[in-house]
């Protein structure tokens, strides 16, 4: 694959959401409609249909219609403008990429409930990371599902970092203990630290989770730098309660949204920004290495609401 | 916040008038809050669209019956219609003739289709049947590895792919394994694919036509969004699918996907995943998922898992005290003791509406050792105690900290959980003062 400009992959990466989107709205545009109730209506349904919910949905487009009324606007065209700049808005103070600095020990706790792509995210991180100069080390803390310690391996292998590893069942704590003891003994790159997948609502696997980040605070000050929720865009409405409660329960530092390559939209995360304010570190859109990418408000939105 | 549903549509109510007959003012007030409360589901917007109006169709000018309000009357028809929508077929698995009979799983990544697939195993080995496994996931590193793992949890046999890399070929293979080996049903799980990734979708085609498989079953993330419609008529439209597992119910979503899915695939939910636990996979219930989207909890759930944990009379005992607030601290113990077998308290205490989002209930998750000291506590103090909380005062706590080997606070905390939940429940009393959501139950 040749170069291809962030937006043009991300485009990509959203097309459907694009299509969908736009086709649709251009729709709404391009025709001499008016500014009727039946015009928001129809927006109303793109912002759902992109998963943004609802209320939230609403709470826009009474932005919107305000704004209208204010400015006495009659060309729908302004809409699609207006819809932008609200949305950007919205996203722009999230937009918060991940930047670590070389030097200094730098530990990463990667969160999420089951299936979301930690793992698989926590390979390709590695892998830009390490292209970028940075050493990084890998932590197997997943020790409940079968086989999550041997695909850590795998990608440990494939983007060339070590792996601190116990056996299955082996308390997480104790791995995450393992690898700061690395720190402890000289080693200053980034550690990424893997977890089992859990739903937020099981308290006693939350516990867990802030028993692992005690663990790693206690042998490091200001340590874990970073706890990363990793959040799967096809995730409707219970993704905004999901980094709720990681929040409030282990104190998460930033997201990241995966699997923007399918066709769902991932519009929850107009939520997460508006309601958590949550920084969105990186995007899935794909499943190359280099398909995990940073989060540009601009181009999210552009990526969805332009041709 | 729609929780209570029901509630707010009581509230609509009061400020209309004109009881006997449902009238068009009231009902599209009652649809708007309920639209609102699919959408918030995650039900996808065109399947809530047709759902609103086919209801508003069935609602304007129903009577309201004797015994019930008109806003439990309009959640009665929501509900009704929602579980004849979502029901309506059986949700066993048709075998075939054929030994072995395959079944494959197929969906997105990380809807969890490897754990599905050992637990259906499971389930299906329960009928005395024996189960093959096979992972046909060449793709996802350690996947293979961890279809044996758990296989052999359950003591199924598991397809040993070697050096094999091409998916057909394994699942061609194992077949003719599992058919020397006299297995009477295979189950294949395959890689998780986006369902526009043309050539994986193809290779599932292939797969399909090698091996025909008895059933095709779509995995689903109960926690899906508004594409569950897309991704399920996708895969249905380019494999075909017999039928529906909706997986991760035991989180807190609303699971919307299930009625969508439902609506546009038109294929049966046959099972539902509900825990990390290989034995954690059952039938999947309309009238509970129905309750669930709408967002009432499910009391059902609760009063069956109850039941087939403690023996029916004492459930009933137990369900008859509940109602009369009568629930004692002795009741509070063995209720503890049969916690173990049912699940966690968090898992049956978030089927009962509204409760989920109590923090205070958060505290009452008991790990192993907290549990034996809870019911420790409670073996300390003297019958009348249990029977009549009220009667614990400060000196009677000292000494029942000291005899059950904990502190003070820990007899405060478990008295002020064991209030807390007892105002619950309380809750839930139809003879109570209290409007209670079980009142407001259709069914």
């Amino acid at each position: 694959m040749g170069k291809i400009g962030f937006l043009e992959k991300i485009k990509k990466g959203l097309a459907r959401t694009r299509n969908v989107l736009t086709s649709d709205l251009d729709d709404l545009i391009l025709g001499e409609r008016v500014l009727d109730k039946e015009l928001f209506d129809e927006i109303e349904e793109l912002l759902i249909t992109a998963d943004m919910g609802p209320q939230f949905a609403h709470d826009v487009i009474t932005d919107i219609q305000e704004k209208v009324s204010r400015k006495e606007l009659k060309n729908a065209q302004e809409i699609k403008k207006i819809l932008r700049a609200r949305m950007t808005e919205i996203l722009r103070r999230v937009e918060k990429p991940l930047h670590i600095t070389k030097g200094n020990p730098f530990v990463i706790m990667v969160i999420g409930v089951n299936g979301s792509g930690k793992t698989t995210t926590i390979g390709k991180i590695s892998g830009q990371l390490i292209k970028e100069g940075h050493e990084v080390l890998l932590a197997a803390g997943d020790t409940f599902r079968a086989a999550a310690i041997e695909q850590l391996e795998v990608w440990g292998k494939r983007v060339g970092a070590p792996v601190v590893k116990q056996k299955i069942n082996a308390d997480p704590a104790a791995v995450a203990f393992d690898a700061m003891g690395k720190i402890k003994a000289g080693y200053h790159g980034v550690l990424l630290i893997d977890t089992a997948g859990r739903l937020h609502t099981r308290v006693n696997l939350m516990e867990e989770l802030k028993k692992v980040k005690k663990v790693i605070s206690r042998e490091l000050a200001g340590a874990p730098q970073e706890v990363l929720l990793v959040l799967d865009a096809t995730t409707g409405q219970n993704a905004v309660i999901q980094a709720k409660m990681f929040k409030e329960d282990i104190g998460v530092t930033g997201i990241i949204l995966t699997k923007l390559d399918g066709t769902s939209k991932g519009g929850v995360v107009l939520r997460i920004a508006s309601e958590l304010a949550l920084p969105v570190r990186y995007i899935g859109v794909g499943e190359g290495m280099e398909d995990l990418r940073g989060f540009t408000a601009e181009e999210f939105v552009a990526a969805i609401l332009d041709e | 916040m729609f929780d209570s549903l029901a509630e707010k549509l009581e509230g609509i109510f009061k400020k209309l008038k004109g009881r006997g007959v449902l009238n068009e003012e009231s009902v599209n007030a009652a649809l708007k809050e309920i639209r609102m409360a699919l959408l918030e589901a995650d039900v996808n917007f065109k399947v809530v669209k047709d759902f609103i109006e086919d209801v508003r169709g069935r609602a304007i000018g129903r009577e309201v019956l004797e015994s019930i309000t008109p806003g439990q009357q309009v959640v009665k028809i929501v509900h009704d219609r929602l579980v004849e929508l979502m029901g309506g077929f059986s949700a066993s698995i048709k075998f075939g003739a054929r030994l072995p009979a395959p079944i494959m799983l197929v969906g997105l990544q990380g809807c969890g289709k490897t754990t599905t697939a050992v637990k259906l195993a499971r389930l299906i080995a329960k009928d005395r049947k024996k189960v093959y496994l096979v992972s046909a996931d060449v793709y996802r590193p350690a996947a293979m590895e961890q279809l044996a793992v758990l296989g052999r949890q359950i003591n199924a046999g598991v397809f040993a792919a070697g050096d094999l890399r091409d998916p057909v070929e394994i699942c061609a293979r194992a077949v003719e394994q599992a058919r020397k080996e006299g297995y009477e049903v295979i189950i294949i799980d395959t890689a998780g694919r986006l369902h526009i990734d043309d050539i994986l979708m193809a290779e599932l085609k292939q797969i399909k036509d090698k091996v025909n498989p008895a059933e095709i079953l779509y995995v689903a993330d109960a926690m899906t969004g508004q594409d569950a419609v897309n991704v399920g008529s996708k895969f249905n439209e380019l494999i075909g699918i017999d039928g529906v597992i909706m997986t991760k119910m035991d989180g807190d979503a609303r699971g919307g996907a299930a009625l969508s899915l439902k609506a546009v695939v038109r294929k049966p939910i046959k099972f539902v995943g509900i825990g990390e636990k290989i034995d954690a996979l059952e039938v999947f219930h309309p009238e509970r998922m129905a309750s669930r989207i709408l967002g009432m909890g499910d009391i059902l759930t609760l009063v069956e898992k109850a039941q087939s944990s403690i023996d029916e009379k004492a459930a009933l005992a137990m369900e008859k005290k509940i109602r009369k607030n009568e629930f004692s601290l002795e009741d509070f113990r063995d209720q503890l003791k049969q916690i173990k077998k049912m699940g966690s308290m968090k898992d049956i205490l978030g089927m009962i509406p509204g409760l989920s989002k109590v923090k205070a209930l958060k505290e009452i998750e008991p790990d192993d050792r907290e549990l034996l000291k809870v019911v420790a506590i409670i073996d300390s103090m003297t019958r009348k105690e249990r029977i009549n909380y009220q009667i614990i005062d400060g000196s009677r706590r000292k000494r029942i900290a000291k005899g059950s080997g904990t502190e003070v606070q820990d007899v405060n905390r478990l008295l002020k959980n064991y209030v807390e939940m007892r105002k619950m429940m309380k809750k839930f009393n139809p003879k109570s003062g209290v409007k209670s959501l079980m009142r407001n139950f259709p069914f």
